[in-house]
């Protein structure tokens, strides 16, 4: 029987092996030296404030692995020996495999800022950060957090949840610039404010700097401030986790080389998840790298088809993500860029609080949606899909929307006020030309 | 270098003379509940109203002036920061306490009424005024029972101030159990009637096809018995399929139901200790099942042997009904099912006994347009959902897999939805064809 093991138990990695066990009898082994059970990463947060236990975070009850023979390992892979194909672990013990999949995630980012190291300054992706995130905040009054992307909103909320208060230093103009256009990041910097925080931005940070005690005291921003606090949270991204890979001879870049099959340079090994690095295929393209918890999901189920005899291309399809700060949702289908390109229109409708969001792209040629960003109102994932795709243009997608709209019952609908707007804007717009 | 700043813009933040209200509130609720001790040696029926206003007054006005402000803390939105900390939420001490307390009054009023005989009397210018009769046990239980649902109710309306469906529902809710439940009954005892309660029927209040009840009614001058024998059976029989093949079970369960409204509203903070392991999930469906079975051949036994005038079955058939009531209506659906509240999560009895929500499941599961539908593959799997509902679905291992959800024990409370942070969940009544969508 082949064994198809796995180095990984996050999204990526757990998916594969649910799929493949659909498909094939095939012997299955998940190593992970994070947790025993697969959890899901997206909800660390909320154990930290209160609204679960880590128990609560597992998408399988702990039976399930055994009932779909899963075998789970709870360690840590040194060395893999692609020759011989077989694994060291930290355990002593050694496993042999016949297919190899190196799905191990992320790691925080560090720009090499002096005293990064510190005690009491740290990042949040693994089960371990979060454990030490407990430690490291007892009696802590005041936090900073140099970063903004999602983590860093997540991170930010979670520790006011505890009564700490929030500095939030941004390099960028706005929050998540490089992914948001400024009115949608207008949106969520106003959510932090009113949340009590404070927020810098286009601020660097120089320093951290300890105190007596050896632990975290302050930071120094590079305009020559500094802010008290006792707790420091490194936010800026992530990047491929290849330690496993990096004394093999499967190739790497910044992350782990593989193509569209997710085929690394060895045959019968695999890569999928954050750890990967697709290759571009275009000229002039650059490499890809997916870090969410989707694109994971989408990884493994290609992978699977691959690894049970049925070779098939990952295509991530039409785009699309979500995430919440703080109160608000957001969510993106098809493609919007933080900066208007050529060719392309925007539609966009914000209500006078600034808690609710809607901006359609379209392209300025035939008037087919790009994609869409919205906030605060729940959109129909399969409509916006079917539209995006069929490239129906922005009138229909205006006046067709509430058949999008996935609030619960009763919420109030803001689609007569948008198709409103909409109007008025192309109103204006004709008179301008006129 | 300054923080960003956007004028006007209203800002949360911790406020010290906010705590001082709310620690206001909490000394006038403990001293209402020392003077409700006080009341039961009896001293209260030397000033009667004095002391109807020091308990059951100071209760109320205590809890509303904690609650109201709570508002001011944070932005609205999903804020259940904590829950799983603190002591009175997490099976912790103050849990067990209050889940003995409340045990203990269910046994004290089921089984001891006369020990409670001078929070009885207190209740005696309500109870004339209301009923034009003085005070019993069960006025007694029924006034707690509205006071907590009102008053919680409240709590439950801020709590989720941004979310119009649970503010609907909880006002429906608070309505159902003041009008239907506690003013109507009394009103129609004062006018001499029999005390009916039109938002219960047969076979959750399983003594209203009883044929002792029925005769009961009809045989009551005035003719409005008649109509409440119609009523309900025409709500057993043929509203409650109408209905919940359009809305689901929720019509029911948790918008007019008193069992469900004091579980949506003084039992909100305890959803997320209902069990949702697939054990849990096969125990519910025995026993559930199980009482359901058992009220229909009471009933059906009663029948037959009023029918038979008593000559084949004897005495059996109130020995079945007398079981019942003891096991099912004291014991399951009292004491245990809002005692265990803290420990057990907040539908205990809904869930695992309730007859009425069997026969909703049962028609909800095969024949209705109800279900919660998932948002194409933006789940997150983070589990917000299941561990909010409070019947124990494993919502997520159906939203996880892009699959919607259609179950029996659902009672479209829509928590899932409230609380899931992309939006995933939606409670839909739509065309049923389309209903299951599983795709493997």
């Amino acid at each position: 029987m082949q064994h198809l093991v796995i180095i990984g138990n996050g999204i990526a990695g757990i998916t594969t092996a649910r799929n493949v066990r659909k498909q094939s009898d095939m012997k299955i082994t998940v190593i992970s030296s994070e947790t025993k059970y697969f959890f899901s990463r997206t909800a660390l947060m909320y154990i930290y404030m209160g609204h679960m236990r880590f128990e609560d975070t597992k998408p399988y009850e702990d039976w399930f692995w055994e009932k779909n023979r899963i075998n789970l390992i709870y360690a840590h892979v040194d060395k893999i020996d692609t020759y011989n194909k077989s694994l060291s672990l930290n355990n002593g013990g050694s496993i042999t495999y016949d297919k190899l999949v190196v799905s191990t995630g992320s790691h925080s980012n560090k720009f090499g800022w002096p005293g990064q190291e510190l005690p009491g300054v740290q990042g949040l992706f693994t089960k371990q950060d979060l454990d030490m995130l407990e430690q490291n905040t007892q009696n802590v009054k005041n936090a900073v957090i140099v970063g903004g992307g999602l983590i860093g909103i997540e991170l930010a909320e979670m520790l006011h949840t505890r009564g700490i208060h929030v500095t939030f230093l941004i390099r960028e103009n706005y929050y998540w610039d490089n992914i948001l256009p400024k009115e949608d990041s207008q949106l969520i910097c106003k959510e932090i404010l009113q949340h009590g925080m404070d927020l810098f931005l286009k601020t660097n940070l120089k320093e951290i700097l300890a105190g007596d005690d050896g632990r975290v005291r302050a930071v120094t921003t590079e305009n020559g401030d500094e802010i008290e606090c006792q707790f420091v949270g490194l936010t800026p991204g992530v990047h491929p986790n290849i330690d496993v890979v990096k004394d093999s001879n499967i190739e790497t870049g910044r992350g782990v080389l593989v193509n569209d099959y997710l085929e690394t340079n060895i045959p019968d090994v695999y890569a999928a998840g954050d750890c990967v690095e697709i290759k571009a295929t275009k000229e002039g393209a650059s490499n890809r790298f997916e870090q969410l918890w989707y694109t994971g999901r989408m990884h493994g189920e290609a992978l699977a088809n691959t690894i049970c005899g049925n070779r098939t291309k990952y295509e991530r399809g039409i785009w699309f993500n979500s995430a919440k700060f703080i109160d608000i949702e957001y969510q993106t289908y098809g493609f919007v860029s933080n900066v208007q390109r050529e060719g392309e229109q925007t539609f966009l409708w914000q209500d006078e609080m600034m808690k609710h969001s809607l901006r359609i792209v379209y392209r300025e040629n035939d008037k087919s949606i790009v994609g869409i960003n919205v906030f605060g109102i729940r959109l129909r994932h399969k409509i916006f899909e079917e539209w995006i795709r069929d490239k129906k243009t922005v009138d229909y997608a205006v006046q067709n929307l509430l058949q999008a709209n996935f609030d619960p019952e009763f919420f109030k609908k803001f689609e007569p006020q948008i198709l409103e707007a909409f109007k008025k804007q192309n109103s204006e717009t004709e008179k301008a030309f006129a | 270098m300054e923080p960003l700043k956007i004028e006007n813009l209203k800002i949360y933040k911790p406020n010290n003379n906010l705590e001082l209200i709310k620690k206001t509130g909490l000394s006038i609720l403990a001293f209402g509940f020392l003077m409700l001790f006080v009341s039961l040696t009896g001293i209260s029926a030397t000033a009667p109203l004095l002391f109807l206003f020091l308990s059951f007054g100071l209760i109320i006005i205590g809890a509303l002036i904690y609650i109201i402000p709570t508002y001011k803390e944070s932005p609205p939105g999903i804020k259940n920061n904590k829950i799983f900390f603190n002591t009175f939420t997490s099976r912790g001490s103050i849990a067990l306490f209050i889940g003995i307390i409340i045990t203990g009054f269910y046994i004290l009023l089921y089984w001891f009424p006369n020990l409670l005989v001078n929070w009885i009397r207190l209740l005696d210018p309500i109870s004339y005024n209301l009923r034009g009769i003085k005070a019993d046990q069960w006025f007694l239980y029924g006034t707690f029972y509205t006071i907590a649902v009102l008053v919680m109710g409240v709590r439950m309306l801020i709590k989720y101030r941004h979310n119009r469906y649970q503010i609907i529902r909880t006002l429906s809710v608070m309505f159902f159990q003041l009008g239907f439940a506690y003013l109507i009954p009394a009103l129609l005892l004062k006018l001499n009637q029999p005390e009916f309660y039109f938002s219960y029927f047969w076979p959750l209040h399983y003594d209203y096809l009883f044929p002792n009840t029925v005769h009961y009614l009809i045989e009551h001058p005035g003719g409005l018995g008649y109509f409440m024998v119609f009523w309900g059976a025409v709500l057993t029989f043929v509203a409650t399929p109408i209905l919940t093949y359009f809305f689901g079970k929720r019509w029911y369960c948790s918008w007019v139901c008193g069992c469900g409204g004091l579980a949506e509203t003084a039992g909100d903070s305890y959803r997320h200790l209902s069990n949702n392991s697939l054990k849990a999930w096969k125990i519910e469906r025995w026993m559930i099942h199980s009482v359901l079975v058992f009220i229909v051949v009471t009933t059906a036994l009663l029948w037959i042997n009023s029918a038979m005038k008593g000559a084949v079955l004897g005495d059996v058939s109130l020995t079945f009904s007398k079981v019942y009531g003891f096991l099912i209506g004291s014991i399951f659906s009292g004491v245990v099912g809002v005692g265990f509240y803290p420990i057990m999560g907040n539908r205990v009895w809904c869930r695992f006994g309730c007859p009425m929500a069997a026969t909703l499941g049962i028609i909800q599961k095969f024949k209705s347009r109800f279900r919660i539908t998932t948002n194409g593959s933006q789940c997150i799997s983070c589990g917000n959902c299941s561990t909010y509902c409070e019947m124990g679905i494993d919502v997520r291992a159906y939203a996880q897999r892009g699959e919607n959800i259609v179950r029996a024990s659902c009672v479209g409370c829509g928590i899932c939805s409230a609380v899931c942070p992309r939006g995933v969940l939606k409670l839909e009544n739509e065309n049923p064809n389309q209903r299951v969508n599983f795709e493997g």
